[in-house]
């Protein structure tokens, strides 16, 4: 993975010293709260309901397992022995002091990480596909581009203070695994026969998001060569920086001004502006693009050949479900369960830190990655390891065969910890987990993703769950919404609206009779959405609804209209 | 008054903004003599009159003015402020970037406003070379430390038109 070098390192250096002294200034009375806002918010410093709430970058996901093992020790020594891997790559501490985060920062920026821009208006982490560079399905890598990205958003001066958040995701696989539709900007890269033979560079997709106002992007061109994404990039965010709405925080992403202009005027706009910085000094060199690129080289794999796995139930099903194919015959890329259930989604301890970082060190080549599905990655394990790597992961509470299954849920913190909650999300998920504890089951059921967010602001992604639960607000108590049929992927799509919403303590049943639906009514090796898009809503909807008293969901039906 | 930092000290502005009072606009408002930043609507409004009467002229710019709506009449200008009414308000560092890198407006380029210490440096990077620091800040440590935060930048910006991959050695 890319290592920072002298400048790198200097410059992080410098924002933690930065940040020290706009602490002080606060503490001092010099600097007002709302002055202090934006400034510990670009540096991830929430002040949340119960606590602070801090937010660590992890560039397009991957760590190594030094910094895993630092982040151990930050959260032991400035917090409660966890931390919790967010949809975003990025890791949140729940309980920190304010006034220990410049030397959090400090004990960070010895391994190169840091929290720039992780919150506030500016260009946020850059993230990418957890598979990235071991897929068997990929092009391109996406990981030098995304590095180049990095240190472009980094510091930005002309976009630190944009009407909005921004967040950018790259996929450079078949099949897009970093859900670039519902992006500010989605890129995906390709390879077209050009003038001058193979040429590479990305479609560029704008104005995607989830949040109050899903809405999937558009493509604003089809065709972009590699060297020219800063220069075009700075012309979308020129454009954005510029005309986009500041009146309204709820309208202020790039997304309404998309919808606003629409997109042929959009591109029209950005083409224009783009005519000035193309083939600028931001053209991307070759030069640099092989010096990040060269950080990104495949690991010293040994020649083994796909090998003969042991034939015990429990380890064969953790194969199936935890690990993925890889490039490279004789290895894979495994997924250590973060969704053990009963526990917080995305949440892990130290001690569970520093169990990983030993498994990447013995087995991965010292690094690992975050999915956005809150799950890590060990990306390249001889297929001779697994079953080691399977026995050490479950001493760890790490091997939960539920990846893509119905308990491998995506949930953000909500009301238990954040302030913009309308509900909680995590006793939903545990409530879920409990009622499916069963693995013949939960295996018979087979791959669904039940995503949870706490409120509209989507952070549970739960418009592209296959069912997605969405907490919200009715008459000061905490319901939820659920939807059916939304997914990611090169299909990504939004998904609908059952109905009126539910209690917490309904939730599970709720799931269980849709679950129930999809069983009587599946044909063999239908999953649960192709079952879905061929019956429908309707007879999902008549069963979770069987029975209700009729004014109940009448009254409710009106309120969410 | 603010004060305004340009030079690396703090300095004597003579520079007046021309508000226009309650029922006046800017084809009615009188055009006072002396260092005057005008409005944009009132420059466009009474150029030639301006013109005639000032050997000086300073441009005032809100976040929504359009500089490519005065690109032609920069050589006019001796100091162009560009206002923040609130400091979380970017679209001043484009309009900055404009001027400077599109425009190649040459001459003083002022930060008004809600104008703070720990926005200089990017104020610095896209071509601002004044600076009118908000009322009760500490000026003085603003030239001492505001500046100079980062030692190195990764951008293109109107203050190194070079990104940092075209100088690594
Ligand atoms: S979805 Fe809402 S409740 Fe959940 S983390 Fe995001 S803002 Fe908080």
């Amino acid at each position: 993975m890319y290592q920072y070098d002298a400048i790198d390192r200097q410059l992080i250096d410098q924002r933690v010293a930065q940040f020290r002294d706009q602490v002080r200034r606060w503490q001092a009375g010099e600097l007002t709260d709302d002055e202090f806002r934006p400034l510990r918010l670009q540096n991830g410093l929430y002040i949340q309901r119960h606590a602070p709430m801090f937010r660590i970058a992890v560039p397009y996901g991957m760590m190594n397992s030094a910094q895993l093992r630092r982040l151990a020790r930050v959260a032991r020594q400035y917090d409660r022995g966890y931390g919790h891997f967010t949809t975003r790559h990025n890791l949140q501490l729940n309980w920190p002091k304010i006034t220990d985060v410049p030397d959090i920062l400090a004990e960070l920026a010895e391994v190169g990480m840091h929290a720039i821009q992780t919150s506030g208006n500016c260009l946020r982490n850059i993230t990418t596909d957890q598979f990235a560079g071991v897929a068997a399905d990929e092009i391109i890598d996406p990981r030098p581009l995304a590095e180049i990205l990095r240190q472009w958003t980094t510091f930005h001066p002309e976009f630190a203070f944009l009407p909005r958040k921004f967040k950018i995701a790259i996929s450079g696989t078949k099949e897009d695994r970093a859900v670039t539709w519902f992006h500010d900007i989605g890129l995906h890269l390709k390879v077209v026969d050009g003038e001058f033979g193979k040429q590479i560079g990305f479609t560029v997709i704008v104005g995607g998001g989830l949040g109050r106002t899903p809405i999937r992007g558009q493509v604003v061109r089809e065709f972009l060569p590699w060297q020219h994404i800063l220069t075009y990039c700075e012309a979308i965010l020129r454009v954005y920086n510029r005309f986009g709405r500041r009146d309204n925080a709820y309208k202020a992403r790039i997304k309404i001004l998309v919808q606003a202009l629409g997109i042929e005027e959009f591109a029209r706009q950005v083409e224009e502006e783009w005519a000035h910085g193309k083939d600028g000094p931001a053209t991307i060199t070759q030069a640099e693009y092989d010096r990040i690129a060269a950080h990104f080289a495949a690991p010293a794999y040994e020649a083994v050949g796909d090998v003969e796995l042991p034939d015990e139930k429990a380890f064969r099903r953790w194969v199936d479900r935890n690990t993925h194919a890889h490039k490279v015959a004789g290895y894979a890329a495994v997924t250590l369960s973060l969704k053990q259930h009963g526990v917080p989604p995305g949440d892990i301890t130290s001690e569970q830190m520093e169990a990983v970082a030993d498994l990447a060190d013995r087995y991965s080549f010292g690094e690992l990655r975050i999915s956005h599905e809150q799950n890590i990655i060990l990306a390249d394990v001889r297929q001779a390891d697994l079953y080691q790597v399977w026995q050490q992961a479950r001493a760890a509470g790490l091997a939960t065969p539920n990846i893509g299954l119905l308990t491998g849920i995506i949930c953000c913190p909500g009301g238990d910890f954040c302030d913009l909650a309308n509900a909680k999300s995590i006793p939903i998920a545990n409530a879920i987990q409990q009622r499916f504890d069963d693995l013949d089951y939960l295996f018979d059921i087979g791959e669904i993703d039940l995503n949870i967010s706490g409120c509209m602001n989507a952070c549970g992604h739960h418009h592209v769950g296959h069912i997605g639960v969405l907490g919200v607000d009715k008459n000061e108590a905490e319901f939820y919404q659920v939807t059916l049929g939304g997914r990611q992927g090169n299909d990504a799509k939004l998904g609908k609206v059952i109905g009126p919403s539910f209690a917490a303590e309904e939730m599970p049943d709720v799931v269980g009779k849709i679950i129930a639906v999809y069983l009587e009514h599946r044909h063999a090796d239908e999953r649960f959405l192709d079952t879905f898009d061929r019956i429908g809503i309707d007879p999902f909807k008549n069963r979770v609804y069987e029975g209700r008293a009729h004014g109940k969901a009448k009254s409710a039906e009106k309120e969410t209209a | 008054m603010s004060q305004l930092i340009k030079n690396q000290a703090v300095a004597v502005d003579a520079w007046q903004k021309l508000e226009i009072p309650e029922g006046e606009t800017p084809e009615t408002v009188a055009l006072p003599a002396g260092d005057i930043l005008f409005p944009l609507a009132v420059w466009q409004a009474r150029k030639t009159e301006i013109i005639s009467g000032h050997k000086r002229i300073g441009l005032w710019l809100e976040p929504a003015d359009r500089v490519e709506d005065v690109a032609g009449d920069l050589d006019y200008f001796i100091v162009i402020a560009i206002n923040f009414p609130k400091f979380v308000d970017g679209r001043g560092y484009s309009t900055a970037s404009l001027l400077r890198q599109r425009y190649a407006y040459p001459g003083e380029l002022r930060a008004v406003g809600d104008v703070l210490h720990d926005q200089l440096f990017y104020m610095q990077r896209v071509g601002f070379d004044s600076y009118a620091l908000k009322d009760g800040k500490n000026a003085v440590y603003a030239i001492e430390a505001g500046f100079s935060t980062f030692g190195e930048t990764y951008q293109a910006s109107t203050r190194q038109p070079h990104p940092l991959f075209r100088r690594r050695a």
